[in-house]
């Protein structure tokens, strides 16, 4: 296997007394999709603001190529090509759809994503460019979220949660644009709550419970009954 | 008589251009990140008297000072930011009120140390008395270049709040200062730079107000009330909104005064309460452009 592009080594995370994880190992090489199940309340988004550098940690609890970051800032982190589409999209209200778009390439990392790249891959956004990002819809905040991110022209995109809310037919117009933003070798933790359509989509997965990995492993190897246990603790 | 009173309005308006400058850099500073700055009137004093030192240090125009007042004032304003008042922004807003109101003793006691309690005055030269015919009243070409520089600067803010990155970066932190992170926006850094925009343009007010009237340490305050005062008005982190804020204040005032020149102030204050009970969120309530 490659080289690993992110390292956990036991991270632990913390909301002041409270430990929200404890000791993750985990790791994801470049060009994978990796999966991140797990119920509400097990800890996977606050996995995915200790990677992207909302939540702080122990330097040397994360490492990206090879150099620790778990101390960086959030902005730090970004420059360094990580993004993260956060979980309730989180636009900014008082920018325009193109302005959340442009902010997110800001950082003036180079490669294949542009403006004109998103409209590409998301046509309806190009019409709707200079309305208010609060007066899409649901799946079109969305899509402006992922498009943000993928402004930045990251290495790895964490997306987290990018179906919660939304309906069936629009889950599976997003998903189906996974293929073209990943295809370049970009690499993606996508973090679920349906299993099946985490599993679908990834090479390998972990399952979260309570602050720790339940279960790990290649998506496609596991029994449902092992997952569930994984997934439900029971 | 008639005339009289129509003078006293047209000065009015172009008082309130000083009045609408001071608002335009206290908005700014609390629409990016929540912060009432206690200290905004003694900046604009402290200022002031940079501009006489640099004036009669280096024989200077007090308009041409500008050049080094302005990038002085606003050299000082991202330091203050980075190194002061990054520190007490949180959920909670009484520190930075509390950080600011000390700094505001400071800056007063500082002049006061260094420059006396004394009167002081940047001398306007010809511009202070000149003054121009417009349709029968007279009109100072100083209160003139007063207000047009205010139209200007509110404009550029404006301009940059809508139409640049920085701008951008501006909205995007007040906002949502996590996720504007996420973009690779350092908010200490975009704090900074919004703070020395807003003492640049102190600066400015600054200059002016010292080529307008003499000052002492002790008159910051003041002008801070009635910065607070336009902004109210005109609506809460509207810049343009700032500007009507300025002249209606500015007009109050002045109309107090042709009435009883004890009630300058006075009829300024009762006009911004009348507003406040009419309209508590102000004439022009936020909006984007
Ligand atoms: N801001 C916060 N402050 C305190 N506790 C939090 C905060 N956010 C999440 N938690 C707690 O941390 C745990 C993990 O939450 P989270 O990472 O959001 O779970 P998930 O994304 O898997 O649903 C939960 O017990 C949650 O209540
Ligand atoms: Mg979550």
């Amino acid at each position: 296997m490659a080289d690993p592009l992110l390292t956990l080594t036991r991270l632990d995370a913390h909301y002041n007394d409270f430990q929200a994880l404890f000791g993750i190992d985990f790791d994801i090489a470049e060009g994978e999709v990796v999966a991140i199940i797990g119920s509400n309340g097990a800890g996977k988004s606050t996995l995915m603001r200790s990677i992207s550098g909302l939540i702080t940690n122990g330097a040397s609890q994360i490492s990206y190529r090879g150099e620790q970051i778990g101390a960086l800032r959030a902005d730090q982190i970004a420059e360094k090509g990580i993004a993260l589409v956060p979980e309730g999209r989180q636009l900014f209200p008082s920018l325009s759809v193109e302005e959340n778009l442009l902010i997110g390439g800001q950082i003036g990392r180079s490669g294949p994503w542009s403006l004109a790249k998103i409209f590409e891959l998301f046509p309806v956004l190009q019409e709707r460019r200079d309305q208010a990002s609060t007066s899409l819809s649901g799946g079109q905040q969305q899509m402006v979220a992922i498009g943000r991110a993928l402004m930045a022209n990251p290495d790895l995109l964490l997306l987290d949660e990018v179906s919660l809310g939304l309906a069936p037919v629009i889950i599976k117009s997003i998903y189906d644009a996974l293929p073209q933003i990943v295809g370049g070798g970009m690499s993606a933790v996508i973090v679920e709550q349906d299993i099946s359509k985490a599993l679908s989509v990834s090479s390998r997965f972990y399952c979260l419970q309570e602050g720790r990995v339940s279960l790990e492993g290649e998506s496609g190897s596991q029994t449902r009954e092992a997952i569930s246990r994984a997934y439900f603790g029971v | 008589m008639h005339v009289d009173w129509i003078n006293s309005i047209i000065q009015g308006v172009l008082l309130g251009g000083l009045y609408a400058m001071i608002a335009a850099g206290l908005s700014l500073i609390f629409g990016v990140m929540r912060l009432v700055n206690i200290a905004h009137g003694d900046l604009i004093i402290l200022a002031a008297y940079l501009g006489l030192t640099v004036a009669s240090a280096l024989g200077l125009y007090p308009l041409t000072a500008l050049l080094i007042v302005v990038p002085v004032m606003a050299v000082i304003g991202y330091g203050l930011q980075r190194i002061v008042l990054n520190n007490t922004l949180s959920d909670d807003i009484l520190p930075p009120l509390l950080v600011t109101f000390g700094l505001s003793v400071i800056i007063q006691n500082g002049l006061l140390e260094i420059y006396s309690a004394d009167p002081q005055k940047l001398d306007a030269g010809q511009l202070g008395v000149a003054s121009t015919n417009v349709a029968g009243i007279s009109v100072g070409l100083l209160p003139l270049l007063m207000f047009v520089t205010a139209v200007v600067v509110i404009a550029g803010l404006q301009w940059i709040f809508y139409r640049t990155a920085l701008g951008r970066a501006f909205r995007a932190v007040s906002d949502n200062q996590d996720v504007a992170q996420l973009m690779g926006l350092n908010k200490r850094h975009v704090y900074g730079v919004a703070m020395a925009l807003s003492l640049a343009v102190v600066a400015l007010a600054g200059i002016f107000l010292g080529m307008r009237t003499s000052f002492d340490p002790s008159i910051g305050g003041g002008r801070l009330i009635f910065g607070f005062e336009a902004v109210i008005i005109g609506g809460l982190g509207n810049l343009w909104g700032t500007l009507v804020g300025g002249v209606i204040l500015g007009v109050a005032q002045n109309i107090g005064a042709q009435i009883n020149p004890g009630w300058q102030v006075l009829a300024g204050h009762v006009v911004f309460l009348f507003i406040l009970a009419v309209r508590p969120r102000g004439l022009f309530p936020r909006m984007t452009g």
